[in-house]
């Protein structure tokens, strides 16, 4: 699974960064970082992470041609 | 297909971000036809941003920022074939195989190439890169990992500050050239590029301003080991960056006959293209960097963007539009935004900051680095500048989208004694910089002079 932040949108809030913090960390204090390769056991805080995100900018999914065609 | 525009041919050129989301928009509105999206290079859609910041600096694999779809968009996916030419006049796309593609409608989202040291011979040296693809970033990160003495990033624009900011965190040792007077000067203007400056040299940047690099030397076995700047200064360095801004992919539609140049494809509000005589065409749609669009804040200037924010948001609207009869259709709208990373500072901008005469330190300090600039032109608000703190910039925006008077009233708790003092713009000619803007008005702005350049 892959993980994108839309950072145009993103505030700062640092939601992600508690709930996933393998996966999101802050440069400073709200440049957000992310690996956007979720690892398998991660997969679950990172949509935990979007769900809880306070402006909707976390999208997980899969990547084209990842699942078949 | 004079029929249901939801029935068809589709094809896309252009595999990155504008191309992946018109692709899952098409689909999301109703387009039950066949859907084609066609890329130069051989990976699957992926995301860029992370290339230059958690790419080099070891935290993300450059093969591993593949974008996640919204939706599958049931396409055939033509990756690794890049688009030759174009006839508007039978309607297919020619493609490197030699291979024509049908269409009923043709998107192009084509996008920028980073722009190559202009001596061939010297930039095919060991040790010169540019960074825009994935390989690009892959092979750069893995020169940085293996300890270069020193690394020359040329050009001082966003790009080639955050590779600055990747070196220094890794305890390499860099020189940044930029012709121009200060590093992201041609962004945000002279105040906050003084900022962006005084941030580098405390990093520890070697940052040399005004100067450009002459030439770059190899060791006559290949490798780079150094190059020639201006004013007569010598760089050693085992790494050279070349970050000179980008080129728009037009050269294949260079027979099509659409109004397309160096500074991409002008299109409508509606993504619809222009041809080279101004009309406007009604199957052809243009979306992302390579696109060149009017924007009603901005004096219907034709704006050029490279930000991740506007290629999603166009792609969205000329899919929408591609698939919808004329009176359902939008048109783009949205606000010019971006942000940057680098040295721990999160700089984001909405608005056109280039778009202005005057601006206003409207919260904060530059000392604590933590900051709202916000542009005014001809006393109206254009723009806005956050250096950590985001947060405010929504209410900015607000500003701009309602064309509010500049200066803006008083309103931040934290509003500065500065707030009451409004400093020149200080936007340079793009020409005499290092860096391209990422943000490009491509008319003109008639209270400037505009000089006649002749050549000899």
């Amino acid at each position: 699974m892959q993980v994108v932040v839309d950072l145009t949108r993103c505030q700062g809030y640092a939601q992600c960064v508690f709930l996933a913090p393998e996966v999101f960390h802050l440069h400073g204090e709200e440049a957000l970082l992310y690996d956007p390769a979720v690892p398998d056991d991660q997969f679950e805080r990172v949509r935990e992470a979007a769900a809880a995100c306070p402006v909707q900018a976390i999208l997980l999914g899969e990547e084209v041609g990842s699942g078949g065609r | 297909m004079a029929g249901d525009p939801r029935e068809g041919r589709i094809v896309v050129v252009g595999a990155s971000l504008a191309g992946l989301r018109a692709a899952e928009t098409l689909r999301e509105q109703g387009f039950v036809g066949s859907l084609t999206v066609v890329g130069d290079e051989p990976h699957p859609p992926y995301d860029r941003p992370p290339l230059s910041k958690q790419v080099l600096l070891g935290h993300a694999a450059a093969d591993g920022t593949g974008l996640p779809m919204r939706r599958d968009p049931d396409a055939e996916w033509r990756l690794g074939v890049p688009a030759t030419g174009l006839d508007p006049l039978r309607k297919r796309v020619l493609l490197a195989d030699g291979e024509w593609l049908p269409y009923d409608r043709l998107l192009i989202a084509t996008g920028t190439r980073a722009r190559p040291w202009p001596n061939p011979e010297e930039a095919v040296l060991d040790g010169v890169f540019t960074l825009r693809t994935c390989d690009d970033a892959g092979r750069l990160a893995e020169r940085l990992a293996a300890g270069p003495r020193r690394v020359l990033v040329i050009g001082g624009g966003f790009t080639g500050s955050e590779i600055a900011s990747a070196c220094r965190e890794r305890g390499l040792e860099v020189t940044v050239t930029e012709r121009g007077p200060a590093p992201l000067v041609g962004a945000l203007g002279g105040t906050l590029s003084k900022l962006a400056a005084g941030v580098q040299r405390a990093h520890g940047v070697d940052l040399r301003c005004g100067v450009t690099v002459t030439a770059l030397r190899g060791d006559g076995m290949g490798r780079f080991v150094g190059a020639d700047l201006s004013d007569g200064a010598r760089v050693e360095a085992d790494v050279c960056v070349v970050a000179l801004g980008a080129v728009r992919n037009v050269e294949w539609l260079a027979d099509a006959g659409l109004a397309a140049g160096p500074r991409g494809v002008a299109c409508d509000a509606g993504c619809r293209a222009f041809d080279m005589y101004g009309i406007v065409t009604d199957d052809v749609f243009v979306a992302g960097d390579v696109s060149r669009f009017p924007h009603p804040l901005f004096e219907y200037q034709l704006l050029s963007l490279e930000h991740w924010g506007n290629a999603v948001a166009q792609a969205e609207v000329a899919a929408h539009n591609m698939v919808s009869p004329g009176p359902l259709r939008r048109p783009h709208l949205s606000l010019p935004s971006f942000w940057s990373s680098q040295f721990g500072l999160n700089i984001k901008s909405v608005g056109v900051p280039t778009f202005s005469d005057q601006i206003v330190l409207a919260q904060g300090t530059l000392e604590a680095r933590r900051l709202a600039v916000v542009y005014g032109y001809r006393g109206r608000v254009t723009a806005a500048v956050t250096v950590n703190m985001a947060k405010s910039l929504e209410y900015y925006q607000h500003l701009i989208e309602t064309a509010a008077p500049f200066p803006p009233g008083p309103g931040a708790a934290d509003r500065p004694l500065a707030a009451e003092l409004t400093l020149p713009s200080d936007v340079p000619d793009s020409k005499k910089l290092s860096h391209g803007p990422t943000v490009a008005l491509t008319g003109h702005l008639p209270d400037r002079r505009l000089t006649v350049v002749r050549h000899a």
